[in-house]
């Protein structure tokens, strides 16, 4: 026990005596969801819009009035024919277009669909069917209004996202970034102090020493979990005061599935750390194991329902995959364990068999 | 250790994928004695002890070390020796003190113990002034004779030492060997390698290694009457020699 403790006061005297590393991690966190969160949101708005209108008529105007009316849209030509058009994309001039077809109110007048084209820039595939979907809703609004349901305004490009006018992105992102940010800086940690020790010499002396492997890794575990655990209460202070997230369900069930999290990503940078003797190679592992993985496949951007069964299946395996659902609904839906437990055991059954595969590592005796 | 063996090989063996880095080497160390391990680099000294502290399992062949298997009794191994690797081994982001209150405490020793035996330490390096300064900032020479006294805060039995004068000026070298001597005569088994041979002659007894095998053993009188020369230089690089002719 008193070997243990020396070997904690040890850890915490080199974390606080590197002031900048502890910066670094504090804060990287803080910084990254931020960035991350203002960086990645698919909200639309400020959108550059050109019109182009060959024969403006109230239909048209009230269409484009409406486009204008909201925060979404900032109008930045009316052109009368699509010559041009090309021109304002190329140019990244305008960033979506809506073209109305020739006599526009007098079609409708008559019967006739009236049909508009809804062009959306493809070099940004996701934002792009957002904003069409935007732009489709308000048409749609506005055709409800018009009541002559029989001859609908007909929309050409094919709509893939429903839109739904309250969801804020950062909502279903800050989560993410939650459990994104947390897996990377916390892997990151350990396998660092780790190989340090072991470019320094300082573990062979430890593994010389009558120390159990247990105590070499608890000793080196629980400074970073205390680490962890002012990052994670600082972004989730961020999630709410700068995007406004949601926390409904409970605040402490929250930290406490953060605080697995945790442990399980710096165990997981344990075992990358025990497979290299290199910090440099030992830091490109963690970055590699956890930022890719969670960004790709942990349902964080890229939703899992969508992915073939084999990455379906694959995310799985994927610590960052369980968090950010439980991250999800405590915050989103607010439900509690009662809910979340199979996700709990998940996260439990890695962190056993990840500090388990270090304890081990530890044994087999130094190459 | 009743035959007063300290460590004792037999046919003790290690190799790397198609590598023998050490091969078949047996010896007997007496205890209180100061044994050096001479060779070239990748002759195989820093193998054959890192078996003999456990951080290495043998491939094949037996060696106790205290009285205890290498195999069976790792952890009561570990408790009787100390150990100091030719890489630096104290933290140099903490000061000398608490260094020393680390490796206390990773053994065990209670705090009455520790405090007074680091005054004691301190005292016999005349690191009194240094003892709150980082070891980072302390001059090698320091350290290594620092890290040497650590490596024996807990009294061990048998301290193995793995080219501890590596980058050391000479007088600092002479003034190790002094304390080597004095961890000897309080009866500490010393096992230490080097490649300096004037270091072999303050050794008792010596076995040079080449190429993973124990060439000679013997005192350092014995080989150079072996050798016919009066120099340990001459000794070395006879035995050296003709095994780069037979290499492969």
């Amino acid at each position: 026990m008193k070997a243990l403790l020396g070997l904690l006061s040890k850890e915490i005297y080199h974390i606080l005596r590197d002031r900048r590393t502890l910066a670094v991690v504090v804060l990287m966190p803080v910084v990254q969801v931020i960035l991350f969160g203002f960086a990645i949101r698919t909200d639309v708005k400020d959108v550059r819009l050109a019109i182009v209108d060959p024969s403006p008529d109230h239909v048209t105007l009230e269409i484009r009035h409406r486009l204008e009316a909201s925060e979404a849209f900032t109008t930045v030509a009316v052109l009368p024919t699509t010559a041009a058009l090309d021109g304002f994309f190329r140019r990244g001039a305008a960033q979506m277009a809506v073209v109305f077809e020739p006599r526009f109110a007098t079609r409708l007048d008559r019967g006739l669909p009236a049909r508009v084209q809804v062009i959306a820039d493809g070099t940004e595939p996701n934002t792009g069917s957002t904003r069409q979907n935007y732009v489709l809703a308000v048409l749609r609004d506005y055709d409800r209004e018009l009541g002559t349901a029989a001859a609908g305004v007909r929309i050409v490009p094919s709509m893939r996202m429903r839109f739904d006018p309250t969801a804020e992105s950062s909502h279903l992102f800050v989560p993410g970034l939650m459990a994104f940010v947390l897996t990377v800086i916390s892997a990151l940690m350990t396998a660092i102090s780790l190989t340090r020790e072991k470019e320094t010499g300082t573990m062979e002396a430890l593994l010389v020493s009558p120390l159990r492997p247990w105590q070499i890794i608890v000793g080196k575990v629980l400074p970073y979990l205390a680490i962890g655990f002012v990052s994670m209460v600082l972004v989730i202070l961020e999630a709410r005061l700068v995007f406004d997230v949601p926390l409904r369900g409970s605040l402490p069930l929250l930290l406490f599935e953060g605080m697995l999290f945790i442990l399980v990503s710096l165990s997981l940078g344990m075992l990358i750390s025990s497979r290299t003797s290199s910090q440099r190679v030992a830091m490109m592992g963690a970055m590699i194991g956890t930022m890719l993985p969670t960004m790709l496949l942990s349902g964080f951007i890229f939703p899992i329902e969508s992915m073939p069964e084999i990455l379906r299946w694959v995310s799985n395996v994927i610590p960052a995959k369980w968090f950010v659902t439980i991250a999800r609904s405590i915050m989103l839906k607010g439900v509690g364990l009662d809910y979340l437990w199979p996700q709990t055991l998940v996260l439990c059954g890695m962190a056993c068999v990840l500090l388990g595969l270090s304890t081990r590592s530890f044994h087999i005796r130094l190459e | 250790m009743t035959d007063q063996i300290a460590i004792e090989a037999r046919e003790l063996t290690r190799t790397f994928a198609s590598f023998t880095a050490v091969d078949r080497i047996s010896l007997e160390v007496r205890a209180g004695e100061i044994f050096g391990f001479l060779g070239a680099n990748g002759a195989g000294k820093t193998t054959a002890m890192r078996m003999f502290i456990g951080l290495l399992a043998p491939s094949s062949g037996t060696a106790r070390v205290a009285g205890h298997d290498v195999y069976s009794g790792s952890e009561a191994i570990k408790r009787s020796i100390g150990y100091m690797s030719q890489r630096f081994s104290l933290y140099e982001d903490l000061t000398v003190r608490e260094n020393i209150r680390l490796y206390g405490g990773v053994y065990g020793l209670p705090d009455k113990e520790i405090r007074a035996r680091s005054e004691g330490m301190l005292a016999r390096l005349g690191m009194e002034q240094s003892a709150d300064t980082q070891v980072r900032a302390i001059p090698l020479g320091w350290r290594q004779k620092l890290s040497f006294s650590v490596a024996l805060l807990h009294r061990p039995q048998i301290v193995f030492l793995d080219e501890p004068t590596g980058g050391v000026d000479p007088i600092t070298r002479r003034q190790f060997w002094e304390l080597i001597y004095q961890t000897a005569a309080e009866g500490t088994t010393v096992l230490v390698t080097t490649h300096y041979m004037d270091e072999a002659e303050y050794c008792d007894r010596i076995s040079i290694m080449v190429a993973g095998r124990i060439g000679a053993m013997g005192t350092p009188a014995e080989l150079k009457r072996e050798f016919v020369t009066d120099s340990m230089d001459e000794v070395f690089v006879r035995l050296a020699r003709p095994s780069q002719v037979e290499a492969p």
